[in-house]
């Protein structure tokens, strides 16, 4: 096997590396991603969604707010596109509103949990032995409380327990052990590695060899938890919301809208269809870019797509 | 390739009377995204009952394809063409379950890796009892009765004891031959193994080849020996095949095609081949560049980018396999001679008799140095300005004054505890895996760590250079000891003490650019800021690789410019010491030839020391100044290059030496050899007394019963022979064996 592979360096395959041989490393990365047709696609689609959530409400007369100018279970029309929810709310209005405090939610749990998870795993899993021991305890502790026990009992408590900081504080804090497991299972192979052992042997500290070389390696499982993350976070939002303890009226999320609009999928369909379409968007969307960057920091995944 | 065609035709009419198998223009191709890859292209030949046939080639020259596509043993998706016929009877394309008649019982084939090739979870005997039954139903009682004579056949001792045990409880060798044994259960008329010692210590590597041999005699089966090693293939084979690129480029009688090659393949790879038997001040002459790709087959012949003499027409047109005849005249062979000795080859007759592999692929490397520098020829054509002056100055280099001894290693123990399982993990005892070792390498010295696998020399390297803790002794360089520094402390002396690794693939970090790779130790060293781009590019000439191709990844790039990455990266803070650990063991021959090269010019050049660990004592014989042997954890012998290899006098140091196999059929058929029994014992319960007694020749034949319990009761001291020449044995005596 080992030498057999084919190696690019050949004559055919060097036309198109010989104009790669001057691009920089990121150049590379971004020229591979916007080739990756799925992922350009879907990182435009979130680009929209995010721009009507963010600058959506600036343009738009309604918000999320009750209004008393607002009839109740209006069905789209023209002064309401999405029409009105039984309380009196327009719901392109709360649409707008849910998607940003959603959107900010599972990106701000996403970004926190995976970067605090993939150090502590990559740490445990490089160091290994006693360390390694104590620090998957700790993770078996966060794997094994059911996060909404203990998010009940931290957000009904706390004071302002009910913004989505707090809220995505509190769900990252809950999920960055399965990051973590992940990365230590990877790290404990990639360690192994004899360029690792180069790194140590040309004087490479261990933070140096976890930043440099264990977590670039791991980038693939990294990237598919990560994205898997904020499908997850996603769902926590909206059954914490269910409960009571996530965020709360007048202020909405995706994930609340839906609840609240359950009971009527077939008779106020308008109240369901338009949060639980853009829901099913995101993640999609997330997933998509993920495989494309994972891709894309893959130098060889690439070289055998093309 | 009209006159292929017609070749191929007219060998079959030969071979149709005699030929037990016969391939004929057997084509293998697999589809892919990138097109169809031409993995075996229009090989063709024939073997006759009982003859050994070996097929020789370089990784990713079709020579494994080829019987894969014989056995029917290809993935669906492979598109086979020609045919194959076993006795007259076509069997290529047979539905399953009339292909599973042939295999096994017919033709028998045998793995490369004894590890996987077993299933783990059934007994040896219940699995060649359930290769016997297959194809003959004999009962249960007759099946194990009969894996029990083949176990004896093979040459595994207490077999009844062996029959109930599992793969696990075996060694390699052991194994291997348990393989052997299967694939001789049914006595088939051909056996094919492919590469069946490759995975193996040489010493075992004897042995397998010995049960190879008697499986032969016994079934009186053809043998097709599929294998890289020249050497395995002048003391097995009749017939040798040389494959490249797919095809069959040269085949002929061993002799003829050793001694008298009429393509520059054969030849080169000969050249390039480091030889026991041969002068160590000889350089190797490397082929220049890289075996082709399949995705980029070059146009005409497949050698001809390589080649010294390739000329327009080699560009353009592929040549024939045909026959020289004595008046120089090229004609395909004759119906009745399939054996004869056949190339393709333009301008074999340009390949006249006693022509040496360095004329020819010399004169190439010079070319290659001012001509197309492309990423694929510009490895070896930065060996050539170097190459007359590394071959004159070795031989004035002489001792001027005592060199100054840069690492020295005093008693070095290693012993890594084995724990119970369970909660507590007591300790319940220790692998010695190095028990002892003292060491010096001096100032522009090669020193090399020879020993088969598990004997401790890797460990000792990564102990020299701190990469592993120590459990006892000491480590000083430049008199200042290394034990018991910390991390921080050790990194100024990382700069001067580098590590080169066995594995390409592995050693350079698939996520990193060249460029970055090569750089990383200055950045952690924090020199040359700002520099480093330039010095990068240096380095990169300096091993001989484009400059250019910083910015690309590791997997760009070949095995053997990767190891030549991996020198770079390990030269780039200009360390004084290099430890080599296994640098060319995973190359193919005609890439490492340029690589050993490469590590010579260097020393030269940047006056550096190696400490050079390796298996293969041919490439040590060459290299290194000095030379330690060791075993299970201990060095049975040290002594100069020349000293070791003239006079031999430690008893596992002959047998190493007895157990390579020569590049050279008459030689390596008619050598005396010391063979060792048995396998390495584990290194958990290394035996009392001296630790090789348990596989020692002498021992077993040679010592009185009172001698022999000197060897069991006291441990071998490493003693002065004279002049430098140590050895540890009661009862050393130096035999010639070269």
């Amino acid at each position: 096997m080992s030498n057999g592979t084919p190696t690019t360096t050949a004559r055919a395959g060097s036309k198109a590396q010989r104009s790669a041989a001057d691009r920089t490393q990121l150049q590379t990365i971004v020229l591979r991603f916007v080739r990756h047709r799925p992922a350009m696609i879907s990182l435009f689609v979130l680009l929209v969604i995010a721009g009507f959530a963010f600058l959506g409400p600036f343009f738009w007369t309604w918000d999320h707010r009750v209004s008393s100018d607002i009839l109740s279970n209006q069905p789209p029309d023209s002064a309401h596109p999405l029409g009105t929810s039984s309380a009196g709310h327009d719901v392109l209005g709360q649409l707008m509103r849910g998607a940003q405090q959603t959107l900010k939610v599972a990106l701000t749990v996403s970004l926190c949990a995976t970067a605090f998870g993939s150090l502590w795993g990559a740490t445990a899993g490089y160091y290994g032995g006693r360390t390694d021991a104590m620090m998957m305890r700790v993770v078996d502790v966060f794997l094994i409380v059911p996060p909404l026990v203990a998010v009940a009992a931290l957000s009904g408590n706390t004071a302002g327990g009910t913004t989505w900081s707090t809220i995505a504080i509190i769900i990252a804090l809950f999920s960055w052990a399965q990051i973590a497991r992940v990365v230590r299972g990877v790290v404990l192979s990639l360690r192994e590695q004899e360029f690792i052992e180069a790194a140590k042997a040309s004087g490479a500290s261990a933070p140096w060899i976890i930043i440099r070389h264990l977590l670039p390696n791991a980038a693939g499982p990294i990237i598919v938890a990560a994205t898997l993350l904020v499908a997850i976070a996603i769902l926590m939002e909206a059954g914490l919301s269910f409960l009571q303890f996530g965020i709360q009226l007048p202020d909405i999320s995706l994930g609340q809208m839906i609840g609240e609009a359950r009971t009527a999928v077939s008779t106020r369909p308008w109240t369901f269809y338009p949060p639980g379409v853009l829901l099913v968007l995101i993640c999609l969307t997330i997933n998509f870019i993920g495989d494309g960057l994972r891709d894309a920091l893959d130098p060889k995944q690439t070289m055998v797509r093309r | 390739m009209t006159t292929e065609n017609m070749s191929n035709t007219e060998t079959d009419v030969a071979a149709h009377g005699d030929a037990i198998l016969e391939v004929d223009a057997l084509d293998v191709t697999f589809p892919s995204d990138d097109g169809s890859l031409p993995a075996v292209r229009e090989v063709s030949y024939a073997l006759r009952p009982g003859e050994a046939l070996g097929i020789v080639g370089e990784s990713g020259s079709g020579k494994s394809v080829t019987s894969m596509a014989i056995m029917g043993l290809l993935p669906k998706n492979a598109q086979v063409e020609g045919s194959v016929r076993l006795m007259g009877e076509e069997i290529l394309g047979l539905p399953d379950k009339a292909i599973s008649q042939v295999r096994g019982k017919k033709v028998a084939m045998i793995f490369q890796d004894p590890l996987t090739s077993l299933n783990p979870v059934y007994t040896i005997g219940f699995q060649i009892s359930e290769a016997v039954l297959a194809h003959n139903d004999v009962g249960k009682k007759k099946a194990w009765e009969r894996s029990r004579e083949l176990l004896e056949v093979v040459g595994i001792p207490s077999p009844d004891q062996r029959l109930r045990q599992y793969p696990h409880e075996l060694s390699g060798g052991m194994r291997q031959r348990v393989v052997i044994a299967i694939a001789m259960a049914n006595d088939p008329d051909v056996i094919i193994a492919d590469e069946p010692t490759t995975a193996l210590d040489v010493t075992v590597q004897a042995q397998v080849l010995e049960a190879l041999q008697s499986a032969r005699r016994e079934t009186g089966a053809a043998l097709v020996l599929i294998t890289h090693d020249l050497g395995v293939v002048a003391g097995q084979v009749e017939r040798v095949a040389v494959m490249y690129g797919g095809r069959i480029v040269e085949s002929g009688p061993v002799e003829e095609v050793f001694y008298r090659p009429r393509m520059p393949y054969a030849l080169g790879l000969l050249g390039s081949l480091p030889r026991l038997d041969e002068d160590r001040a000889e350089r190797l002459s490397p082929i220049r560049g890289a075996p082709p790709s399949l995705m980029a087959m070059p146009q005409g012949c497949a050698f001809a980018p390589r080649c010294p003499m390739a000329r327009d027409l080699c560009h353009t047109e592929e040549p024939g396999l045909l026959r020289t005849l004595d008046n120089g005249d090229r004609v395909p062979p004759q119906p009745g001679d399939a054996i004869a000795h056949v190339a393709a080859c333009h301008f074999s007759d340009e390949l006249s008799e006693g022509i040496r592999p360095e004329n020819l692929f010399r004169d190439a490397d010079a070319d290659a140095g001012t001509g197309n520098a492309g990423p694929v020829a510009a490895p070896s054509g930065a060996d050539a300005p170097a190459a007359e002056a590394a071959g004159s100055e070795r031989a004035e280099r002489g001792p001027v004054g005592e060199p100054e001894v840069l690492l020295k290693a005093e008693d070095l123990v290693k012993n890594f505890p084995i724990r119970s399982k369970g909660l507590l993990k007591r300790k319940v005892g220790d692998v010695q895996a190095v028990s002892g070792v003292s060491l010096e390498l001096r100032e522009r010295e090669t020193l090399a760590l020879v020993g088969e696998s598990g004997c401790g020399k890797s460990t000792t390297a990564r102990l020299l250079l701190n990469l592993v803790r120590l459990t006892s002794g000491g480590v000083s360089y430049m008199g200042k000891p290394l034990q018991g520094l910390s991390d921080k402390q050790m990194r100024p002396l990382r700069r001067d003490l580098q590590i080169v690794f066995q594995d390409p693939f592995a050693s350079l970090d698939p996520r990193m650019t060249v460029a970055d790779i090569i750089a990383e130790p200055m950045l952690i060293h924090r020199t040359r800021n700002g520099g480093a781009k330039k010095r990068v590019k240096e380095l990169l000439e300096l091993v001989g690789l484009n400059p250019e191709h910083g910015s690309r990844y590791p997997h760009e790039f070949s095995g053997g410019q990767r190891q030549r990455i991996g020198v770079a990266r390990a030269l780039s803070l200009n360390p004084k010491v290099l430890v080599l650990d296994e640098p060319v063991s995973a190359l193919d021959v005609s890439i490492q030839a340029g690589v050993i090269n490469l590590l010579e010019d260097l020393q030269e050049e940047l006056g550096l020391s190696y400490l050079f660990v390796s298996h293969d004592l041919s490439v040590v014989k060459h290299i290194a100044d000095r030379v330690a042997v060791m075993y299970l954890g201990k060095i049975v012998e040290t002594a100069t290059t020349d000293q070791l290899f003239e006079a031999p006098a430690h008893p596992y140091t002959q047998a190493l030496i007895s157990a390579i196999p020569l590049p050279d059929p008459v030689k390596e058929r008619t050598r005396e050899r010391i063979v060792v029994t048995g396998d390495v014992p584990s290194p958990a319960d290394p035996p009392s007394g001296c630790r090789f007694r348990t596989r020692c020749p002498k021992f077993a034949r040679d010592l009185s019963e009172p001698e022999r319990e000197k060897c069991v009761q006291e441990v071998p001291g490493l003693l002065e022979r004279g002049s430098g020449h140590r050895d540890a044995c009661h009862y050393s005596e130096v035999v010639e064996l070269l």
